[in-house]
Parts: C-alpha cells; structure tokens; sequence
C-alpha cells in the first residue's frame, strides 16, 4: 500500500464496504477513548498538566539543537555510541552497517514508528537481515505483512479469528484456535526463542533526557527489556523530537502517556536505559527526516510536540471510520496526516483533508497540539501549492464567483431551489456524490430573502 | 437594541424557516432586528476545501452588509466561527478586525449577551440535541467530553426552558455528524457512515426530532433521515424555541 497514489477517500470507501466490520472497528477504538476519558477525568490536574507538558516540548523545540548537543555529550560520557541520521535512508545504512560489522543476520526490534517510517524491515531484508518485532500487536501484522494501523494498538483493525488463522500458519497453532489466551501463550513461546538467539535488538525511545542523556522506552510486555537486556548491540532509533530537558519533566510526561493511550495510569513498563552493560554495545541513532523541516515550518511546528499516545486516532470519528490503512502512511490519523505531507506534499496532500475539522483530536491531545487548526493550514498549502484536483478548483472558483454576488447567488439559487442540483457544498455536481447515501433537501418556494422582502412589501404597503 | 441578521446561504436557500424563526424569535424577545439584503455566504465551503484565498468576494460583501452594527447574530455556529477566526480584508482591515468579535450564534446571544431566562414556548416531543462540533468545541456554546472541565450547555439551558419538551441523553454526547463542509462529498463513504450512526444514536433513545443549532449539520442528519425513510424528523434550535404549539 505503501507509495501508491492511493487516496485516503477511495480506501475509506473500500474499507466501508464491510459496514459490520466499521462497527466493531468504531466501537473498539470508542471504548478505548472512553477508558481514556475514565483516566482523566478522575485527575483535577489534568489540563494543567497537559499545559505543562505542552510548554516543557515548546521549550525543547525553540532550544533543540543546544538539547541536542547536551544530549549527545552525556550519551556519549555514559559509554553510548551516537550516531546521526538525516534521513530515512541514512538511518537504515547505519544499521545495516552496524549489523554487518558485527555479522549479525537476525535482529529482535520492540515496536518503534521510526523505524516503520524509515521502512528499516524491509530495507534489512533485502539485505538478508531478518528482522523479528516483538511487539504482540505488531508482530501480528508483520506475519500478515502489513502496516500497523495504529501507533498503539498496531493490529487493533484485526479480529481474534484472523490472528488465529496467522498464527495456525506461522506459528503453528491449531486450525480455528481463536482463544485470546492461547494465541499469547504461542506468541510468548515463540518470542521468547527469539529474544534468546538474537544478538541485536533495536528499540524505539519514548523520551530521551538532555540532562543525563539516558532514554526511556515505555512497553507494555517487557519486550524492550529482553531484548535489550539479552543481546550484545543495543540500537535504539530516536526521532530528534523525542528530548526533555531534564529527568525532572519525566513525570509529567509519563502520567500523560498512557492514561492519553489505554487509560491506563502508567505503562506497565518504563524503563531507563543510560549506559551499557558490561561486554555490550549500546548504539543511538538520532534521525531528522524531515523533522527539521517541520521545525522551519512556524504552522506546523507544534505538531513535533506529539509523544505518540494514539489518543488523537482513538477519539478520530473518521479515523474510527476508516481504519488506519485508508491513511497509507505509517503513522495515520490525525497526526499522522500533518506529518505525511511534510515528507512528501504530493503523495499525501489527500490526508489533510480526511477530516472534518471536528476538533475532538486538539482537545484530547495530551501535549495540546493544536492538530485541526494545523490541518486547516495544511489544506491552504496543498491548494497554493497546486497539489489538488483541477475540477475542484474550477467549481471552487465558480461557486466564490457565486456566493461574492448578491445578484449572481439570488439567480443560483432560484435555479438552484428548481432543479435541485446545487447545494453550495456538492462542488461536484455531475455526479452527486451526496445523493448516494442521503435524500436531497425539498425546495422551499422561496427562500428567506425573498420571503423577507415580499414581509417588507407588505409592511411598507 | 439593535441585531443584524445573517442568514447563511444554504439556510437562505434551503431553510428558510429557520431564518423566520430566528427573525421572530429575537423580535418577540424585544429585538430589533435589520436584514441588510444582499448577504451571501460566509466564505466557509471554500476555506475550508483550502481555498481560503478565494473568499476575498465573500468576505468584502459581507463587510460592505455588516460593517457598523454592534450585534451581528447568527443561526449557524460554523458560520459564525469562520467569520470569527477568518473574516479579513487588504481593503477594509479595520472594519473586519471590529466586525469580528461582533458575531454572535444564536444561542449564545441569547444566553450570553440578552440573558433569557424564561421561554414562551412549547415543544411536547422526543428531541435529541446534537451538538455541532464547530459549536461546541469552536465556540464553545457547551463543554465537550474531551476535557475535565464543568459540564454546561448555552442549547441545552434554552431548551430546558421549553414546556413539554423530553431532551433524550445520547451515547455519545458530542460525537461528529460527518457533515465537515465538503468532507461530506469528497469522503461520502465516511460522511454517510458517520451520519448515520449519529442519527441512529438519536434513535436509540426514542427521539422524535433532532434539534441543533447548527442547520449544515441537521441537512446532512435529515438526508440520511430520508433515506431509511425514517419518522424522525430534524428541526433548528430556533423553530423549537420560537414554538407555541
Ligand atoms: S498528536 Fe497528540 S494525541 Fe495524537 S498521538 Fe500525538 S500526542 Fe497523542
């Protein structure tokens, strides 16, 4: 799906054709938001502390590159190798580099988006590197060889039925075992055999402190911990956005991640990694693709603030709607779509529009990214910028010619009201996609202005 | 005290009533109120496809209509925000920066600025209220679910002035109809999935009509109403509170 000029409308169309699976789908992200809302609304300190942490990563922006540079000094006084990465491909050589020099073909990764942003699995291998996630979730779409659909809940799009069938052909469970239970029992034996004979592991960073130039990887199953814990080469692939300043910030931040998540208080597992274990090596990659970019880009800045919780695709109703897929790009949703197009304007310049500027995904944002505002801005560049339909523009063009003229609205409209083919929004009238799924307003004989003039008529009369 | 009036164009068009409605209902409550003939629209349909620099036409009519007066009231919330964050003007700057903060939904001035605290109305029906997103979380006529804050409702106070009237608590209070201006075209798959699962929240709990006051958000909610060719009917805010059956 990846690269494609697929557009988020047409898979959102196809994803909906199965409108059970919509429902299940929509109600099982809702719940999560509900779990979510639970988490918060029990804390009186919650909005200030989505304030704090909005205004400790604005900090960290406009500062960057001296938190940068702290971080980097005390990494590397800890005994950690930094490594540094302009973009995708730069972040994937160094790597592969880093495995091949120590002859290594098999790496354990625990879920990190940068490295499906990267597209590091497949670049590995086709270099013969075999790449195994140990995250549950993302596991379970890599033996699908798909794309998470979610930050958080990388296969939430997935059944209990489906996994079972993967699992009966991968991991050889038994045909029609659905038992959530047993699926994880199989997924633990088989992981664990992993951790054990894998030399490299890779991890994501959850938060990298500028003051002690340590990192934090927050998991649920443990998982970055055994692999980092059980290999020789430690990787972890960080996005320059990742720093705070000081360990002190931690706490603000790691109350914020999970609640805004699962809604649950904390993540089952937090762990510090700060210096290698003796015999091991402990490399960092620090990657910008395209994030300096942004940085440059004043409407769009805020959006680096985001800590990857997912609560923003949780509450999405389109998100809910369409699944994460319709969004072809490794991180979907609304953050997602503000991202995309820094990277690539033409091949995303669909995302910002898959929205209805609800604003549901600002409000629940933990560190206040301001995101249907900036998808608002996103839709004014990709205009200006000439990446949309040529026959939009022309009825765009129509329709403000239209609606600037008193005198040219008052005869559309007539006409309009009679043939009932205009509605301001149906720019594409040829066609109507609004009638697929709903029944046209009735015409009104007249319409207020000329109901209120005949009223004035008859008073001055 | 003086409003001025501004009917956006689909309500214009295709709702009239609502326009009278809210005509009727600022006047009964000792309104003056002007229609400055020759408004148009907002300029919202086209911002917000991202063309907002095509709205220079909307916005500089509808600063030549509405320049000068100290109210301007409105029955649609989304309008009323795009004026609010995006009315500008290279010609006449000064007169869209104080245009801005003059415009007003509905409901709100009548909450907010004439402080109604009792109604002559009454509505003996099923209504479910849906609370427009642009609304609610925009103009902030009621508190949304995503933040810990108190709960308040300027819609929801208003309506409970209305004798008879059965407001129905909804699964999900604030969740989007999937109108979004031209979202409702462009993603019809999503728009009408989304349409109907509000509408059938609505339903659920019995309502006979669903009011709003935003009437983009009603016209999608009615569409989909029609084609399951369902009893249940859509209504402005402005038609219940203006209502003496
Ligand atoms: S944008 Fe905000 S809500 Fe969305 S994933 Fe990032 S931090 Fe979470």
């Amino acid at each position: 799906m990846r690269g494609t000029s697929k557009r988020h409308a047409d898979l959102a169309d196809v994803f909906n054709a199965d409108e059970a699976r919509v429902d299940w789908h929509d109600e099982t992200l809702w719940f999560v938001r509900t779990k979510r809302d639970r988490a918060t609304h029990g804390l009186e300190e919650w909005e200030s502390l989505r304030e704090v942490a909005s205004e400790v990563k604005h900090h960290t922006l406009a500062n960057l590159s001296t938190y940068l540079e702290e971080f980097e000094q005390q990494a590397i006084a800890n005994g950690v190798q930094v490594h540094w990465a302009t973009d995708a491909a730069e972040h994937n050589e160094i790597v592969c580099h880093l495995l091949q020099k120590h002859g290594i073909d098999r790496m354990v990764k625990s879920k990190s988006m940068l490295t499906e942003e990267c597209h590091l699995n497949d670049y590995l291998a086709d270099r013969g590197i075999e790449v195994i996630d140990s995250d549950l979730g993302e596991r379970i779409v890599q033996l699908a060889k798909e794309m998470p659909s979610h930050i958080v809940l990388p296969c939430i799009h997935k059944k209990k039925e489906e996994i079972g069938d993967l699992f009966h052909e991968h991991l050889g469970t038994e045909a029609g075992e659905s038992d959530p239970q047993i699926l994880t029992e199989t997924a633990r034996q088989h992981l664990r055999d992993t951790f054990l004979t894998r030399r490299a592991a890779l991890t994501g960073v959850n938060f990298a402190v500028a003051e002690t130039g340590e990192m934090v990887v927050c998991t649920n199953e443990g998982n970055a911990d055994m692999g980092a814990h059980l290999s020789s080469i430690h990787i972890a692939s960080m996005g320059i956005e990742k720093l705070i300043p000081k360990r002190a910030h931690l706490g603000v931040f790691l109350r914020l991640l999970t609640r805004s998540a699962t809604g649950q208080p904390i993540t089952t597992y937090s762990s510090h990694f700060k210096r290698p274990r003796e015999g091991q090596e402990m490399h960092i990659v620090l990657v910008d693709n395209g994030r300096s970019r942004q940085l440059a880009r004043e409407d769009f800045r805020n959006s680096l603030k985001c800590i990857r919780c997912g609560a923003c695709m949780n509450t999405c109703p389109v998100y809910r709607r369409s699944g994460g897929h319709s969004y072809h790009y490794a991180i979907s949703g609304p953050i997602g779509s503000i991202l995309a197009p820094n990277l690539d304007m033409k091949d995303f310049a669909d995302l910002p529009f898959a929205s209805t500027l609800c604003g549901s995904c600002s409000n629940v944002c933990p560190v206040k990214i301001d995101i249907h505002n900036q998808l608002y801005k996103w839709r004014q560049e990709l205009v200006k910028a000439g990446y949309t339909d040529k026959k939009k523009t022309a009825a765009m063009k129509l329709m403000a010619a239209t609606l600037s003229s008193p005198a040219k609205f008052k005869l559309a409209g007539k006409l309009g009201r009679l043939t009932l083919r205009y509605i301001p929004f149906a720019v594409n009238n040829g066609l109507n996609p609004w009638y697929k799924g709903r029944e046209m307003p009735s015409p009104p004989k007249q319409s207020f202005g000329e109901w209120y003039a005949s009223r004035k008529k008859e008073g001055e009369g | 005290m003086e409003v001025a009036l501004f009917v956006p164009c689909y309500v214009d068009q295709f709702y009239p009533q609502v326009a009278q409605a809210s005509l009727e209902l600022l006047e009964r409550l000792g309104v003056r109120v002007v229609y400055p003939e020759g408004q148009t629209c907002c300029g919202q349909p086209m911002a917000n496809s991202g063309y907002e620099h095509l709205t220079g036409g909307c916005n500089e009519n509808f600063i030549r209509h509405f320049d000068g007066y100290e109210y301007i009231v409105s029955p649609s919330g989304s309008c009323v925000l795009h004026l609010k964050e995006h009315l500008s003007s290279d010609k006449n700057k000064q007169q869209a920066v104080a245009i801005r903060p003059r415009i007003y939904e509905l409901t709100e001035f009548l909450t907010d600025v004439l402080q109604v605290e009792e109604l002559e109305a009454r509505f003996p029906y099923k209504v479910g209220m849906h609370q427009s997103c642009h609304g609610q979380r925009g103009l902030k006529l009621s508190q949304m679910s995503e933040l810990t804050a108190p709960m308040f409702s300027k819609p929801g106070k208003l309506l409970h002035m209305v004798k008879d009237i059965e407001l129905v608590t909804l699964d999900r209070g604030d969740e989007c109809c999937g109108f979004g201006g031209t979202f409702c075209v462009a993603e019809e798959a999503v728009s009408v999935k989304m349409g109907k699962d509000r509408v059938a929240d609505h339903l659920r709990h019995d309502a006979e009509y669903i009011t709003g006051a935003d009437m983009s958000c009603l016209m999608h909610m009615e569409g989909v109403l029609k084609r399951a060719k369902s009893k249940t009917k859509v209504i402005h805010i402005a038609e219940i509170l203006n209502s003496s059956i």
